[in-house]
């Protein structure tokens, strides 16, 4: 046979043997082992994109975190200025109230001592009314006996009188 | 990686052409130097007869009782002639120049290395050729491969069906990176990743088949070492197949290219258009040759190797014939891998011509 030359029966072979070739294998390995391919290349792509998707969240998550701590720093250190702020205000108040309160207690003590003197002067007053009765009867019966004496009396009486 | 593949096709076809072209010359000097001392060793049908096809499988000839005996593997002939009809028979009727059935295995002359049918007629003997669809050894070489091929990818297949989407393992690790290769460097790179998918099985099909028919071409044990890619009928065959591919799935700008070639003035139209209908067919031709061409020369430099052993008629000429051989054997692995790129490369690029749109 020659090198050159097609021979009729081999092309024949070649063709039928090419296209059971290629249809078998296009059915039957071709289409599951692409799919396979790309279904197991998708997969990666979709683990590596989750990966990278989880890394960003993380990195929010932990922005996230410092903001919160940060807040939490800002309302104590809020809270604590509020508390010496409430701190200072009470004492102040409480001074306040206290120089109410002694004023108010010096004011009522005072009254009192008026009205204490106004009673002391009143039941004085009644005690000479008293003596004075007594004394004028004193008197009376002095006058009686000798007028010096009643004028002594009355004197000495006065005198004690003033006293009071 | 591409310097690296650059360089190793560089060195491969650099290395193939030196030492094809240095075994050429040897080849046929020693040729004309045994011409004159006659019988003995004939290198020229040495190698012929191994890189052409015949209808039965020569395995091996040995002596026996001073006699010289072929071990052959017969194979199925079949023939349909206008006189007989279709005829189905065993090369082995045939062997030894007898006649069967009024067929005869022409040895010399025309028709040498075909079947022809004696008919006689008023005692005048005519000669017919029958078509012949023979199971010859590329045939059944091809058909070999081609079961190989199928049970390779079958398999891979189930074990996909089987692993679903874990790693890549055994058979899958092996034939995973090549298929890759075909997909991503030829064709998602030459027909884009809009396009590529419909012609995929085309080109993986037509890679694997050459290199695994490349490759077993080079096991010289039966049932491999037929000379299927370096068959001319065979690369018709799978040239044909990328041109009706092409064909087929050419648009508009395409066929509008090859009617109305843009930038060439309208009055060369009767010679641009010829010029384009010829080059629709250079492309497949080019295809055909180049892969016959390259594995029919590597063969024959492996045989011309072997062949300058029982030229010098010296043992001593075997170590450094050996060494050429593996070396070549080397160089043929890489060839076959390589031809069958190149194959599937321009037929990608043929396809990727004609489904080309306006730009």
């Amino acid at each position: 046979m020659d090198l050159v030359t097609p021979g009729i029966g081999l092309i024949f072979w070649q063709v039928i043997a090419f296209l059971v070739l290629l249809f078998v294998l296009k059915k039957y390995a071709w289409k599951p082992v692409l799919n396979a391919i790309k279904s197991r290349e998708e997969r990666i792509k979709g683990a590596l994109a989750s990966a990278e998707e989880a890394k960003e969240e993380m990195k929010k998550l932990k922005a996230d975190n410092e903001v919160i701590i940060k807040e939490a720093k800002d309302e104590r250190n809020k809270l604590l200025q509020e508390a010496r702020e409430i701190k200072s205000q009470m004492i102040e108040d409480a001074k306040a109230q206290a120089g109410i309160e002694s004023k108010k207690m010096i004011e009522s003590a005072k009254l009192k001592i008026e009205s204490e003197k106004d009673a002391a002067v009143s039941e004085i007053k009644k005690l000479v009314a008293v003596f004075s009765v007594d004394i004028a009867e004193k008197i009376l019966k002095k006058e009686l006996d000798d007028k010096k004496e009643q004028q002594a009396l009355i004197s000495s009486s006065l005198k004690d009188l003033k006293l009071n | 990686m591409i310097n690296f593949r650059k360089f190793v096709v560089n060195t491969g076809w650099i290395l193939l052409f030196l030492f094809t072209s240095v075994n050429f010359a040897l080849a046929s000097e020693k040729e004309h130097s045994e011409d004159s001392s006659n019988e003995e060793f004939d290198a020229r049908s040495f190698i012929l007869d191994h890189v052409k096809d015949s209808h039965e499988w020569h395995i091996a000839t040995y002596t026996s009782h001073g006699e010289e005996k072929h071990l052959n593997v017969p194979l199925p002939v079949i023939l349909y002639s206008n006189n007989s009809g279709l005829s189905i028979f065993m090369s082995s009727k045939l062997a030894h120049g007898h006649t069967y059935k009024g067929f005869k295995l022409e040895e010399e002359g025309e028709y040498a290395g075909k079947i022809v049918e004696i008919t006689e007629s008023e005692g005048e003997e005519n000669i017919l050729i029958p078509l012949d669809f023979s199971i010859t050894k590329t045939v059944f070489g091809m058909f070999v491969s081609v079961i190989i091929v199928l049970w390779l990818f079958l398999s891979l297949a189930k074990s996909y069906r089987k692993s679903g989407v874990s790693e890549p393992k055994g058979l899958q690790a092996v034939l995973e990176p090549v298929v890759l290769f075909v997909r991503d460097d030829i064709a998602k790179l030459i027909l884009g990743k809009d396009h590529y998918e419909k012609y995929l099985p085309y080109l993986l099909s037509a890679f694997f088949f050459i290199w695994i028919n490349n490759i077993l071409g080079l096991i010289p044990v039966f049932p491999f070492g037929a000379n299927v890619t370096g068959n001319i009928s065979v690369t018709l065959v799978l040239a044909v197949f990328t041109f009706i591919v092409t064909q087929i799935s050419g648009k508009k700008q395409y066929w509008k290219h090859i009617v109305a070639t843009p930038g060439v003035p309208f009055w060369l139209a009767p010679v641009m258009i010829p010029v384009e209908i010829i080059s629709l067919f250079t492309k497949p031709f080019a295809l055909m040759i180049r892969l016959f061409a390259n594995i029919v020369a590597g063969h024959m430099s492996l045989l011309t190797f072997i062949g300058l052993i029982f030229i010098f008629k010296s043992i001593y000429v075997a170590p450094g014939s050996i060494f050429f051989v593996l070396f070549m054997y080397t160089i043929e692995i890489l060839v076959g891998f390589l031809q069958a790129y190149i194959f599937t490369i321009l037929s990608a690029v043929f396809i990727g011509q004609a489904i080309a749109e306006e730009h």
